[in-house]
């Protein structure tokens, strides 16, 4: 034994093709409870598959995804589905926020999907605005928003159901320096004040440094840089 | 203390913020640009001296009181005048490290050593110093964190050569090998 805590989700010989293009060719990775983990790598090198392959959002052509103990990649998707609304939490590049809700409405949404009463989604979600510096946006629709604001609405809207694990994919790619220096500061600070799992897809160096531990992508295989330097 | 930083200039910035004595320099240097590396009391009265001697400060009267004796210094016009173009010149930028890593990958590459690993072993400790100077941006006070991301930003363009460069190792092998 060597005393390390069992994964909360792993990833074992994943293989992954779109057509005849392969993108994984059997990505290995296992990430412990409370950890944030950065992927790194070139563009194309299959990080943004592999974080797919391990949210559940794409099923491995080859090899399991395993989350708290059981197989995930073998679960039908409406299984999956479930799963993904009621124990994960994404961030994407562009906030993808729906154009027609208030930002409110927006943060609320995962609560709403799960079943949550539209008073108490709205009570739930509005703490978060305080906490992410977004006093008095939560009326405001995503068009109404910068670009930094609407990033954070999607990180609250990411974390609201206390998910177990959350899954960003360059969280910060749209944003200029200071907005996504702030974006990185609130998601580490609220990720472990909630002990949340992440899951950081990045090609930025300095994004990747607010995580805990970094693995590169290339080729459709996972290397870690810290095996590599120890 | 701040490298390739020059002491003598930046102390002469300090008095002319202020008349001082050698001590309040010393407190003043070290908090705005000892960051753990304190000057000496050594050095800053060896600095005081021979700014005296050049024309650039003016050391006052001596000040007699409980301890050792004191002189307060005041900054002169051409000690200003120093000051002053210091500020306007641009420094040279410093290549220094990039040189170190050039000539390890070409070497690596001509010895026959894996080059690559040499490069992801870099990253990785690139990598960690960033993760040490992130934990400063989010612990530290501003000072720190404008200090913490002058070494972040470096490190960053240090590691977009890296990569740039483990991606282009064949050609440079080719290039090596003649």
């Amino acid at each position: 034994m060597t005393g390390k805590p069992a994964p909360i989700i792993e990833a074992r010989d994943v293989v992954k093709s779109f057509g005849h293009t392969p993108a994984l060719r059997g990505a290995t990775i296992a990430v412990a409870p409370g950890e944030i983990l950065a992927v790194m790598g070139p563009s194309g090198s299959g990080k943004s598959t592999l974080l797919h392959c391990l949210a559940g959002i794409l099923a491995p052509d080859e090899g399991e995804v395993w989350f708290g103990g059981s197989r995930l990649d073998t679960l039908p998707e409406g299984k999956r589905s479930d799963l993904r609304r009621a124990r994960f939490g994404f961030v994407f590049q562009f906030g993808q926020l729906v154009p027609e809700l208030t930002a409110e409405e927006n943060v609320a949404l995962p609560l709403l999907l799960g079943g949550v009463r539209r008073g108490p989604a709205l009570a739930e979600a509005r703490p978060w605005f305080g906490r992410l510096g977004l006093d008095g946006l939560e009326g405001r629709r995503s068009g109404e928003l910068s670009g930094g604001q609407a990033q954070r609405v999607a990180l609250a809207r990411g974390l609201v159901t206390r998910p177990e694990v959350l899954f960003a994919d360059e969280p910060t790619g749209s944003l200029d320096s200071m907005s996504g220096e702030l974006v990185m500061r609130l998601l580490t600070a609220a990720v472990r004040e909630q002990g949340t799992t992440v899951i950081l897809v990045t090609h930025e160096a300095r994004v990747a440094a607010y995580a805990g531990r970094e693995v590169v992508v290339r080729d459709g295989t996972v290397g870690s840089l810290t095996e590599v330097s120890q | 203390m701040l490298s390739g930083m020059s002491v003598p200039l930046t102390l002469l910035g300090l008095l002319e913020r202020e008349p001082s004595h050698g001590y309040e320099l010393k407190r003043d240097y070290d908090a705005f640009f000892g960051r753990g590396k304190p000057v000496s009391f050594g050095q800053v009265y060896g600095t005081l001296s021979r700014l005296a001697r050049d024309g650039k400060a003016i050391a006052g009267p001596a000040e007699h009181g409980e301890g050792p004796e004191r002189r307060r210094y005041v900054i002169t016009e051409q000690g200003a005048s120093d000051v002053d173009k210091w500020l306007a010149e641009p420094a040279e930028p410093e290549l220094h490290l990039q040189s170190v890593l050039f000539a390890k990958v070409v070497l690596a590459l001509m010895l026959d050593r894996p080059a690559a690993r040499y490069l992801d072993m870099q990253r990785a400790a690139h990598l960690k110093r960033m993760r040490e100077l992130t934990e400063q941006v989010q612990n530290g006070g501003v000072l720190d964190t404008v200090l913490a991301d002058y070494g972040l930003y470096h490190m960053e363009a240090d590691l977009r050569w890296i990569d740039h460069t483990a991606a282009r190792l064949d050609m440079i092998a080719k290039a090596v090998h003649g």
